[in-house]
């Protein structure tokens, strides 16, 4: 079942690749909540009870909930545009996710080390690889708001592979999740909508050295 | 028992101090908040130096580096508060700005004391996140698009790093997984370093280094830093420039000592020469055409730091002069930010090309910044000239001449541009420049500045012993 899910991650990232609107990035991010919600579920069955409803209750009501309400609010709030306008076309992103989710398994079937599970390390890996990848191509700051909080997604997929032996790593996992997330959003949310009227990151270039 | 309780109640009284100032609103009561902050922190600083290599809840510990970096810190952040209410006096700041102001340089300060004590990689990441936040709260002093721009850019690559340190860190949990400890402390990581999976342990390193990269100041993550300093307030950019890029280094080193006793230390050195070399490489290139004096200044950080980082892969002598250097180098590169503040009340601008002749208009503050130049570019007296001829002969011990010969000529780009800026700013005319307005400045501003200027100087060339025992005690834990 945990396989079914984490398969399930890994298309949702095909998907994003090839995704137009904004809003169905904040869907996807979402779902990888739901999913993530799945997977603490079946994975920690180790922790103490008090700390797995901790866990529990972050991704559903942080990751699944709240933060992509949040973003959908924003797009709205701020009048940006629903195209997410990537610098290079679709098929193109289409394809270099693909081949970073198999260089990711390439990789994974390499590793010599019974001591993961490595179905763990290829989503965790692969989604931090792609949401870099969405950062470094789409035009929009909020895109790069929603591609860092997919790398978080993918941090705490690999969190959770160790979670059982080292509960701690886990909690760190959703104090990141909290601390980024909120400074980011809240940055987001209160100046840089006012100040930048169409938020691209064209606006961001006026800090340099001449 | 005791240990616990001051620990505690140091960052419970710092944070709550911090909060005190955020809420009131009084401006004398807030200076009595102020100043007692400062004297927790020297107070806190002579209590772990007279409790040296005590461990508190076997998270932090009181060993040499942390004491020197904390006496360090503690120094320059009197001195940088001191700065802080010039500046703001002179700025006419609102009540509310000026409180946010140092309530976030309390909370700046708080971490980092934190962090340097740490001596589990997950408190230090904890701390080094919040270094982030009241950084970044700092760097949006202003309140303006360029404040704004420089606070966005810092706080998104400290968030992506600081998940890179994290990604790290739960690699390091897996390299660890077949030895049956699951303790993260430094301490324990040294216990069982030759057991370590080496995989793993590759992979935590890349993430781990690259994350703090982007606190030290080095290839790939220093942009954020640059434009960091540029838009705090110079005062505040003092701290970032010396005492926060100190942090990234903690991180860095007390993870690298468990590298260096294991097979994979010249790999790891070897990423450690790529990235410090092509740190001084992009310094040089960047000296050679910066406009803006902050960022020359910042520039000349990430070159100092790429230095730091060659003595510590060059190993030998070279652990040695690369502490040495970091600890100068936050007195040198503070002392030039709080000039700053009396270069900009004279000509009003960043810009190098609409300064100069500044020895007429302010003769001591030229002075400062003529030593202060002299000791960043490591002439001699300067003391950095010991250090960085410590780092040259470790590079030179281990057989790195190449490397060493593309220094020196980069280093001669960087001292040739710095040079050529600062000796503007000091000596050439500008035409049609209103001398009507020029501002007097007491002598007190300028005191701060030669304590540091020459408190590294005579570190470097006569230092005290017990300063030499620190840091022969950090270096004791490295291979010989």
């Amino acid at each position: 079942m945990i396989n079914v899910l984490l398969i399930i991650f890994i298309i949702s990232l095909l998907f994003l690749s090839i995704a137009n609107r904004l809003k169905t990035y904040a869907r996807v991010i979402s779902l990888q909540g739901f999913i993530l919600f799945g997977v603490t579920y079946l994975q920690l069955q180790e922790i103490n009870t008090f700390n797995l409803i901790l866990v529990l209750l972050e991704t559903i009501v942080f990751k699944a909930i709240a933060v992509p309400i949040f973003i959908i609010y924003l797009i709205k709030k701020n009048n940006i545009t629903r195209e997410a306008e990537p610098y290079l076309p679709n098929f193109i992103s289409l394809i270099i996710t693909t081949i970073i989710i198999i260089s990711t398994i390439l990789i994974a079937n390499s590793i010599d080390d019974t001591a993961l599970d490595k179905i763990f390390f290829v989503v965790a890996v692969s989604t931090l690889f792609t949401g870099l990848y969405f950062i470094a191509t789409r035009k929009k700051i909020i895109t790069h708001v929603m591609g860092y909080l997919i790398i978080e997604n993918g941090v705490f997929v690999l969190s959770l592979a160790v979670g059982n032996e080292m509960p701690m790593l886990v909690n760190l996992g959703i104090i990141l999740d909290i601390f980024a997330s909120v400074l980011i959003l809240g940055i987001f949310v209160n100046k840089i909508g006012d100040v930048f009227k169409d938020v691209d990151v064209d606006n961001l270039t006026e800090l340099n050295d001449l | 028992m005791i240990y616990k309780i001051m620990l505690l109640l140091y960052l419970f009284i710092a944070f709550s101090l911090a909060i005190l100032i955020f809420i009131n609103k009084n401006r004398f009561v807030n200076n009595i908040f102020i100043i007692s902050f400062l004297l927790l922190q020297s107070g806190f600083t002579v209590y772990v130096c007279l409790n040296y290599k005590i461990t508190v809840f076997e998270y932090f510990t009181a060993d040499s580096l942390a004491v020197l970096l904390l006496i360090t810190l503690t120094l320059i952040s009197i001195a940088s508060f001191f700065h802080s209410n010039l500046y703001l006096n002179r700025h006419d700041e609102t009540i509310r700005s000026r409180n946010i102001y140092f309530s976030a340089m309390i909370i700046l300060i708080t971490s980092l004391s934190a962090a340097y004590l740490s001596n589990h990689i997950a408190v230090t990441w904890i701390f080094t996140e919040l270094t982030t936040l009241s950084a970044s709260a700092l760097i949006y002093h202003h309140r303006n698009k360029l404040a704004l721009e420089g606070t966005w850019k810092y706080i998104f690559i400290c968030a992506i790093s600081i998940t890179f340190v994290f990604i790290g860190i739960l690699f390091l949990s897996l390299a660890l997984k077949n030895t049956g400890s699951t303790d993260l402390s430094f301490s324990n990581l040294v216990k069982y370093q030759k057991s370590l999976n080496i995989f793993w342990l590759k992979l935590a390193f890349l993430f781990i280094f690259t994350g703090f990269t982007a606190k030290l100041g080095l290839v790939p993550m220093f942009t954020a830093g640059i434009d960091a300093k540029d838009n705090a307030p110079a005062p505040a950019g003092a701290l970032l420039s010396s005492v926060l890029m100190n942090v990234g280094f903690v991180g860095i080193f007390r993870f690298y000592i468990i590298i260096s006793n294991t097979e994979i230390s010249h790999w790891a050195n070897l990423i450690i020469f790529i990235a410090a070399v092509l740190s001084i490489f992009i310094a040089a290139i960047y000296m050679s055409k910066v406009q803006n004096i902050k960022r020359m200044f910042a520039y000349s950080g990430i070159e100092h730091m790429g230095l730091v980082m060659l003595g510590i892969a060059a190993g030998g002598i070279g652990y040695y002069g690369a502490i040495l250097h970091i600890i100068l180098h936050s007195f040198v590169k503070s002392s030039l930010f709080f000039q700053f503040s009396q270069i900009y009340a004279v000509f009003r601008t960043k810009n190098i090309r609409q300064t100069g002749n500044y020895f007429k208009y302010n003769p001591i503050g030229a002075v400062v910044l003529l030593l202060g130049f002299i000791s960043a570019t490591a002439m001699p007296p300067s003391g950095m000239f010991i250090s960085e001829l410590y780092i040259f002969k470790a590079l030179f011990q281990s057989h790195n001449i190449l490397i060493l010969i593309f220094v020196l000529g980069l280093l001669t780009i960087i001292i040739w541009s710095f040079s050529k800026n600062v000796m503007k700013i000091l000596f050439l005319d500008i035409p049609n420049f209103d001398q009507t307005k020029i501002q007097k400045f007491s002598r007190l501003e300028s005191i701060s500045q030669f304590i540091f200027l020459f408190t590294a100087i005579w570190l470097g060339l006569n230092p005290p012993q017990v300063f030499v025992n620190l840091l022969n005690d950090v270096v004791s834990a490295m291979p010989k």
